[in-house]
């Protein structure tokens, strides 16, 4: 049933054609603007965070791409559950014989299958038109390890920022306005992700913050990944990472859920 | 329709913009009061926006932790353009940033109810859910400018107070021209209201950043195309005394206050024949 709910929410997504382009074309701008910034500062300090000059404009457009995918921004499909939790719906979900989390997960993931075709595909196709983009390269061992050590890594990161996500919607059983929780949500991520610019490049004691925290797992990990940054030990670490928060960010949105659900109180008509 | 009333003749007309600006201060005035009533939720957006805005310089200034400057431009210079950019972007939005809102009202064919009213159309949808809590933007970026300015030590004459004060003036006029006139795209194409985005938060975020570091025909392009270096670019190149990577002729630094015209005619223009082919939605 789950992979009914992804399906169709696949083709709802698919719908929206002009709203995607019109995404896929700011995406796309923003890619050249920031890829621009990165040359400046890699031509004056190459191998800057580890990366070379390739890996840099490579990772721009991975965060172009990703952007949409992960939904870093914004809720993604889970802006559906705010409005619902914030009009009552959600008692109807609630009566439902499916468990929440899942069927979301299977929403989003469906909403994701539609971006990775539209939104993160176009931006890097015009940016490898553009500029000199870095695959994963070696021997064939070695590429098509790293193709498929990336499409696990984005796979993770989807169900971290899934889960993280959940947690932001459920804080509308207790918060009107989720505004203000939202922008706290994008900055950290976009910043603590290594979405603005790689946490290799920040001061150390910041590094070791965005370390601890669970948005690295969202972003930086997948573009690292895909780049080759570490080697097949530190590769491993890092999906072990994502795993660890994956498991402890679903529980926890499971923990919330159960106290959240709770609170509802169905107003009489 | 008023719209179509400015059109009569020349005393009608200078009423009509009066009565324009009025509406537009009501409008205004009432969605202040509206924000205000709930002070908490007003003190927190703005206070969100002054940090969402600022994040954009912390990425700055980690960049200028591994160099010394980016594309020959110093921390201070680049601070000037990150505040110039921003103070103009945050004014213009303020004022009729709302719009980009119009697209939603398009496809839900609720312009129908401006339209019936005694108040021209573009005050009404640019004074509508305007929001003061964007004013955390131009003051952070006014407080980035400030810095900039303390430390870069211009050796201010009366002609460079003035490209200043026009710089921000006609800043202010081409983010607003760009906003109204892709706002007035929406009547077109509702469902890809985003690509304005591109334009305005993508053009000001161009425009924190050197012209040198960018594509010769990027730069041509905001010259020539959609005139966001006339925002700031070409004028600090005349308060900052550095050498224009086009090479283009001096006169374009002082060109700013035609290119705000201009931009602002070919807005005024967008808006009158997108407003002219609205169909409403029939239902």
């Amino acid at each position: 049933m789950y992979a009914a709910v992804c399906l169709r929410s696949f083709r709802r997504y698919s719908t929206y054609r002009a709203a995607t382009w019109a995404r896929v074309f700011t995406n796309t701008v923003f890619g050249f603007i920031l890829t621009y910034t990165y040359i400046a500062l890699w031509h004056v300090r190459p191998h800057l965070g580890g990366y070379d000059l390739s890996a840099a404009i490579t990772y721009v457009w991975i965060g172009q791409g990703l952007l949409s995918l992960l939904a870093v921004g914004d809720l993604g499909a889970l802006a559906d559950l705010q409005t619902r939790i914030a009009n009552g719906d959600v008692a109807v979900d609630l009566f439902r014989p499916v468990d929440q989390q899942r069927w979301w997960l299977a929403v989003d993931a469906g909403r994701a299958g539609y971006q990775l075709l539209t939104n993160a595909l176009v931006p890097m196709l015009v940016g490898g038109l553009a500029f000199h983009l870095r695959l994963p390269q070696g021997s064939a061992v070695d590429v098509v390890a790293g193709w498929a050590a990336t499409a696990l890594a984005l796979a993770l990161a989807l169900v971290v920022s899934y889960a993280l996500r959940y947690l932001v919607a459920l804080t509308g059983f207790w918060l009107l306005d989720l505004r203000g929780i939202q922008l706290v949500y994008y900055l950290t991520s976009c910043f603590f992700g290594g979405f603005f610019l790689p946490v290799t490049v920040f001061p150390p004691a910041l590094e070791a913050v965005a370390r601890a925290l669970p948005f690295i797992a969202v972003f930086q990990v997948p573009a690292d990944v895909f780049l080759q940054h570490d080697d097949a030990a530190g590769a491993l670490g890092a999906l072990g990472v994502q795993l660890a928060w994956a498991v402890v960010l679903l529980g926890l949105g499971r923990l919330v859920q159960s106290r959240a659900v709770r609170k509802v109180v169905v107003q009489g008509g | 329709m008023a719209e179509t009333r400015s059109f009569v003749g020349g005393g009608a007309a200078r009423w009509d913009v009066v009565h324009a600006v009025r509406c537009y201060g009501h409008i205004v005035r009432m969605w202040i009061r509206a924000a205000l009533a709930y002070p908490a939720s007003f003190w927190m957006t703005m206070a969100g926006n002054l940090a969402a805005s600022g994040m954009d310089f912390v990425v700055i200034v980690v960049m200028f932790l591994h160099t010394h400057a980016l594309g020959g431009w110093s921390l201070p210079q680049v601070a000037f353009l990150y505040g110039t950019s921003g103070v103009t972007l945050g004014l213009a939005d303020i004022f009729v940033g709302s719009m980009d809102q119009l697209g939603v009202r398009v496809r839900e064919g609720s312009v129908d109810t401006v339209l019936v009213r005694p108040v021209p159309a573009l005050a009404q949808i640019a004074g509508d859910r305007f929001a003061l809590r964007r004013i955390g933007r131009v003051l952070q970026s006014g407080a980035v400018l400030t810095w900039s300015l303390l430390r870069l030590d211009l050796s201010w004459t009366p002609l460079k107070v003035l490209v200043f004060a026009s710089l921000v003036l006609c800043g202010t006029v081409i983010f607003g021209s760009v906003f109204v006139g892709g706002s007035a795209c929406h009547f077109f194409m509702a469902d890809a209201a985003e690509v304005q985005n591109s334009f305005t938060y993508g053009g000001a975020t161009m425009l924190q950043y050197p012209p040198t570091i960018y594509a010769r025909d990027i730069v041509r392009g905001t010259v020539f195309g959609v005139p966001l270096a006339f925002v700031n670019w070409l004028p600090a190149l005349y308060l900052l005394g550095r050498d224009d990577p086009l090479g283009l002729p001096s006169w374009f630094r002082f060109a700013s206050p035609l290119a705000a015209l201009l931009c602002a005619t070919a807005a005024g223009l967008l808006w009158r024949t997108g407003l002219r082919s609205y169909r409403s939605t029939g239902s």
